[in-house]
C-alpha cells in the first residue's frame, strides 16, 4: 500500500521559536507550577506528521457564526466592537482559509460558564463564542461587544485586563496556536503575568489590537485591528538536514 | 522579512465556551469495523486530576494518508476533559507514515496529540504509540531518539479490551514525553 501514499512536501520544515513565546513554568502565573513539565522537551523533526494539518470547518461554520451579537433574541450590552485582521505567515503571505475559533467574557466580565463565580451579571443576550474562515487574502471579522475585565484568584487583587481568546490552526499541525487579544492601553498590562509571560516586549506588543478608525463604523462600532503571524516556514530545505 | 510569530496565550478555564460547542471526540462512529476507544486520564505534578485540559488529535488514515480537504476521515479530533481529568475519543488505528527526511524511513503508527489547559502558556505535545506494534516500534526513529526507556514508554498506550489506555502525566516522575515541535 505505500506506494498509493503521498510523498511528503519538499519545502523545508517550520522555524523553532526564536523567543517569542512564553516558557511553560513562569512562577508568577500559579497554575503553571504544578502544570509545566520539568523534564526537557524532545526535538522532532518535521516530518509529515508535522507539515500536515487538519482542514476544519469548511461547510460547517454559519454565515453569522462571526457575529457575536447576533446569537440571541437581543442585542447583548456593552461597547458593540468590530474585530478584524489578517492571519499572515512570517513572510507576510496569507493563511487562507483557516478557521478561526474565538471566546471571550461579556462586557461586565463575566464568561457564560459555570466554571466562572465572577459576581458579575450574565448578558441573557451574549453567548461570548465565534468563529470563521479566513479569506483569500487571510482577512477575518468578528463583530463583538468589547470584553470587560475580570478578577481571578492568582494574587492578591488579581484582575485579567480585557482580552479575546484567538484559536488558529494554519496549514499544518506545527502552526497550531492559541493566544489572547489585548485592547491598547490597558493599565493592567503590567500587573497580569499571563501577558507578562512573554519576556520579549516586541512580541508582547504582539499581542495587543491596535484602535482603527478605519474600521470604526460611525454611529455603530469601534473597530479594532488585530493580525496575528503564525510560525515561519525555514528556509533551509528539508533535504539539507539528512 | 520576518514579522516575529504572535505569541501562544493559554486557553484559560473557560475555552469549553469556544473550542467544545461540537462534540469532535469521534473521529470515526463507534460501529466502523476498525473503530477502538482510546482513553486517559490528565494529571499535574501532583498526581492530581486536570479537570480543565483539552487534548486535540491528528493522525493519518489507516492506510497513512495525512487527510486532503475532500477526505471524509479527518484525522482530527478533540476532546475536552471532564471533572476527574479523563477523555475519551474514539478512531481508528493510522497507517505508518514517512519519516524524517522524506519516503526512505518510515514511523510506527502513532497519533500526534495537543495537550492544552488552564496554566499551560503553550500547548504540549506528544504522540501516541501502539502496544501491538512491536516491531514498527523498534524501528521507529522518533521513539529512538528518546534515550531512557521508561520515559520513552509514557508514549505506548496500555491496550485494554477494545481499545487503549493512554495518560498523560503534566510533571514529575512520571511525566510523559514532550516534544518541541
Amino acid at each position: 500500500m505505500r506506494e498509493d501514499r503521498i510523498s511528503p512536501p519538499q519545502s523545508g520544515g517550520y522555524r523553532r521559536d526564536a523567543g517569542d513565546h512564553p516558557p511553560y513554568l513562569y512562577p508568577e502565573y500559579g497554575s503553571t507550577r504544578l502544570r509545566a513539565p520539568d523534564r526537557p522537551l524532545v526535538i522532532l523533526p518535521h516530518t509529515l506528521s508535522e507539515l500536515t494539518g487538519p482542514v476544519y470547518g469548511h461547510g460547517r461554520v454559519g454565515e453569522l457564526d462571526n457575529d457575536l451579537t447576533r446569537q440571541h433574541s437581543g442585542e447583548p450590552l456593552g461597547e458593540r466592537i468590530i474585530v478584524t485582521g489578517r492571519v499572515l505567515d512570517g513572510d507576510g503571505r496569507p493563511v487562507r482559509n483557516s478557521l478561526i475559533e474565538v471566546w471571550q467574557a461579556n462586557a461586565a466580565g463575566r464568561y457564560a460558564h459555570h466554571g466562572d463565580r465572577h459576581p458579575a451579571p450574565l448578558d441573557p443576550n451574549f453567548t461570548g463564542a465565534g468563529r470563521c474562515l479566513t479569506d483569500g487574502e487571510g482577512r477575518y471579522r468578528f463583530i463583538t461587544v468589547k470584553p470587560g475585565a475580570y478578577p481571578w484568584k492568582n494574587h492578591d487583587n488579581a484582575w485579567r485586563p480585557a482580552h479575546i481568546h484567538f484559536s488558529l490552526f494554519g496549514p499544518a499541525f506545527a502552526t497550531r496556536l492559541v493566544t489572547q487579544m489585548y485592547f491598547p492601553g490597558d493599565p493592567l498590562f503590567e500587573h497580569d503575568p499571563v501577558f507578562q509571560s512573554v519576556s520579549d516586549p516586541k512580541a508582547r506588543q504582539r499581542l495587543v489590537s491596535r484602535f482603527d478608525l478605519e474600521t470604526t463604523e460611525p454611529e455603530w462600532a469601534l473597530g479594532y485591528n488585530f493580525n496575528i503571524v503564525l510560525r515561519d516556514r525555514d528556509a533551509t530545505p528539508m533535504e539539507d538536514h539528512k | 522579512m520576518n514579522l516575529g510569530s504572535t505569541p501562544s496565550q493559554t486557553v484559560g478555564p473557560f475555552f469549553h465556551l469556544g473550542l467544545l460547542r461540537e462534540d469532535w471526540s469521534r473521529l470515526v462512529d463507534l460501529d466502523h469495523p476498525s473503530a477502538f476507544r482510546i482513553h486517559g486520564t490528565v494529571y499535574d505534578g501532583a498526581g492530581d486530576p486536570v479537570p480543565d485540559a483539552m487534548l486535540e488529535l491528528w493522525q493519518a488514515d489507516a492506510t497513512g494518508r495525512y487527510a486532503h480537504p475532500e477526505d471524509v476521515f479527518t484525522g482530527f479530533g478533540r476532546c475536552g476533559a471532564d471533572g476527574a481529568g479523563r477523555f475519551e475519543f474514539v478512531t481508528v488505528k493510522p497507517g505508518s507514515v514517512p519519516g524524517p527526511g522524506g519516503g526512505e524511513s518510515w514511523q510506527a503508527p502513532h497519533i500526534n496529540v495537543s495537550v492544552f489547559a488552564r496554566g499551560l502558556l503553550k500547548r504540549l505535545i506528544t504522540r501516541v504509540y501502539f502496544p501491538d506494534e512491536d516491531e514498527a516500534n523498534a524501528a521507529d526513529p522518533v521513539l529512538a531518539s528518546i534515550e531512557d526507556p521508561d520515559f520513552r514508554a509514557t508514549l505506548i498506550a496500555h491496550a485494554e479490551d477494545g481499545g487503549y489506555i493512554f495518560d498523560v502525566h503534566l510533571q514529575g516522575d512520571r511525566q510523559t514525553v514532550f516534544f518541541d515541535v
